[in-house]
């Protein structure tokens, strides 16, 4: 089981209690009666607006307005309307689902039943990675409680409403975190993403009305029906409000999760949280938010966590997962990590990802061997801004922006490969 | 018949779950590979019967996803994560290190059948690193004298 957050706030305030975790411990902290409040004393309309006031974005990575999100679903629909939780965290440098799972699975349950409410859907595909055994044995363990107390199923709450939760386990694939190809994922298929349009909230799970969240997305929504919208803005910024969770890796004195108000400081949430960087040394560079965010160099850390201000410095907030890099890290190496990633993961379906995720390995990977050419990192460059914008999904762009920003930034790390026909960096993590 | 009368009611349960059968697929292939480890030819037939699709369809999705297979497996399957965070705190120095130890290359498995040694991407543990996952169990915080121990721990 993973250790609570070093700075928690509401989400994971109670995490460090083991009790948590269960039916009992968490009726016992306050839970369920967000629930309560909303089917017994709103209206879904009335749930949807306090969302949008709210201002909450949906914390999967794309960062899209939640409650303007559940008003695309129809609300006359003679199909069966369907709710999806994106459980399938894979994005490299994330791991905050994972511990929203294991510490508070009900959190979720009752933030998808407040969306079931909002969006009249009768079913909620819970999908978790594979890869998350112990996560998804929790979350099965929490669904079982809350049907056996009446929390889900018929008549939850004794309100009328009936809702049905499902958990699927995933079968390892990263590009099933697309919410496309988790639906095709979900009805058994290869989880190869669908072009866009139809919209999941037209033609989403099985054909029907969908509303894909992630699982943190979920998690936040009993707090703004218990506190209110207004309570929410006084965290965060004004164009992003709330808390996230981070998740700190790489060279850092203390990597874990800081569950802090979006708009921290880069550099507070490095120095001051995660203790900054050990043994002495400097610090390179910082992913802010999962592998496919590109990468802000050391001079760039002023800079509050919160799309509008990262934006500026062509990065985003992504999943919040942030990786250290020090003094010592070759920046080619991290291009050839992460760009090998990218084209072991791409499904293929779209040339510009399948090949251009192919070439930018093969022409990183022979950069950092010493046999590089004078034109390698034009052509880089190149084939990434081919990848940009012509895809079926976002994978593609998702793959060529790391590499973008690696050139962007630390540039003369490559040429000194190319120059001088070998790795300049001895100390550098092994490769 | 191969998948056993238990496993095919657990699938039956599964399909309830869905409004359509197929939905069942990913949960039925982890049925039968926690009865057989893996899907033979004629489990795949007997899949395609109960789901009404062709065999290559199941088949098709089997190589899609990583932790299927279509061939018998060793009894363990050791993954060291080896993605940035994991590698920027001695990741592929541990997956290296276990290579010499179990005598293997990545990717290979031991001669008596009993562990396969392989790497893994990002699994949610970067703050834990280095780490590994021996089949549904995940190791985190691992220095190589730990994670030995562990592989010569396994059956
Ligand atoms: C390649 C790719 C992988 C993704 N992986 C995930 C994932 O693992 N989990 C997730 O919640 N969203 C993931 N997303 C984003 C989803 O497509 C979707 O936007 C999100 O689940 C919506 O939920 P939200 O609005 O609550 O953020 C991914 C997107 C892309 C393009
Ligand atoms: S962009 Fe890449 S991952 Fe997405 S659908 Fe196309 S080939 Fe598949
Ligand atoms: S990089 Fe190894 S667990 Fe994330």
């Amino acid at each position: 089981m993973l250790k609570a957050p070093y700075v928690t706030n509401y989400l994971t305030e109670h995490f460090g209690d083991d009790a948590f975790g269960t039916l009992a411990g968490y009726v016992k902290r306050g839970g369920y009666q967000a629930a309560r409040k909303a089917l017994t004393e709103m209206t879904p309309d009335s749930v949807i607006d306090l969302v949008k006031n709210a201002g909450l974005q949906g914390r999967g990575g794309a960062g899209f307005g939640t409650g303007l999100k559940w008003s695309f679903m129809p609300k006359q629909s003679d199909k069966p309307k369907f709710l999806v939780c994106n459980a399938d965290e894979s994005e490299p440098g994330s791991f905050k689902d994972r511990i929203l799972m294991e510490r508070g699975p009900h959190q979720i349950l009752e933030g998808i039943v407040i969306a079931a409410f909002a969006t009249g859907a009768v079913k909620t595909f819970l999908y978790v990675r594979g890869e998350y055994a112990f996560p998804a044995d929790q979350v099965e363990r929490a669904v079982a409680e809350a049907y056996a107390k009446g929390f889900l199923g018929k008549n939850i709450l004794k309100s009328g409403f009936a809702h049905d939760v499902v958990v699927q386990r995933g079968a390892g694939a990263y590009i099933c975190g697309e919410e496309t190809g988790l639906l095709e994922s979900l009805e058994g298929k290869k989880g190869q993403p669908r072009k866009k349009p139809p919209f999941p909230a037209q033609y989403g799970a099985f054909g029907m009305p969908t509303t894909v969240n992630n699982v943190e997305t979920f998690s936040h929504v009993p707090h703004i029906i218990n506190k209110g919208s207004e309570w929410f803005r006084t965290l965060g910024t004004e164009k992003s409000p709330g808390t996230t969770i981070f998740g700190v890796s790489g060279h850092v004195a203390r990597p874990g999760l800081y569950e802090l108000p979006l708009g921290t400081r880069l550099d507070e949430i490095i120095f001051e949280h995660a203790g900054g960087v050990p043994g002495g040394r400097k610090l390179k560079g910082v992913i802010p938010g999962g592998a496919s965010m590109p990468i802000l160099p050391a001079g760039q850390l002023d800079v509050p966590m919160a799309n509008e201000f990262l934006r500026e410095r062509k990065t985003m907030l992504g999943t919040g997962g942030i990786m250290v890099m020090d003094e010592t890290t070759c920046m080619v190496r991290v291009a050839c990590v992460i760009s090998y990633f990218f084209r072991d993961e791409s499904c293929g379906q779209c040339t510009q990802c399948r090949e251009g995720t192919g070439w930018m390995h093969k022409i990183i990977e022979r950069i950092e061997r010493g046999a590089g050419q004078p034109d390698d990192i034009g052509i880089l460059l190149d084939v990434a801004s081919k990848m940009e914008g012509q895809t079926i999904c976002a994978f593609s762009d998702a793959a060529a922006w790391p590499v973008q920003g690696l050139l962007r930034h630390f540039r003369e790390d490559f040429e000194a490969h190319i120059r001088e026909r070998k790795c300049p960096f001895p100390e550098s993590f092994e490769l | 018949m191969v998948i056993s009368a238990a496993s095919r009611e657990k699938i039956a349960a599964e399909i309830a779950k869905y409004p359509a059968p197929r939905g069942a697929l990913l949960p039925a292939l982890h049925i039968v590979h926690a009865e057989h480890g893996f899907v033979s030819p004629e489990c795949a037939q007997e899949l395609a019967e109960l789901f009404a699709i062709r065999p290559f369809e199941v088949l098709e999705v089997v190589s899609f996803y990583n932790m299927f297979h279509a061939t018998p497996q060793p009894r363990h399957q050791v993954r060291v994560c080896t993605n940035l965070p994991c590698s920027l705190r001695g990741g592929r120095e541990l997956l290296r290190r276990l290579e010499a130890h179990l005598g293997v290359k990545t990717g290979e498995a031991t001669a008596d059948g009993r562990i396969r040694l392989g790497h893994e991407e990002c699994l949610g543990a970067c703050a834990y690193a280095p780490m590994m996952r021996v089949d549904q169990q995940y190791h985190e915080d691992l220095d190589v004298e730990k994670a030995k121990s562990i592989l010569d721990g396994l059956d």
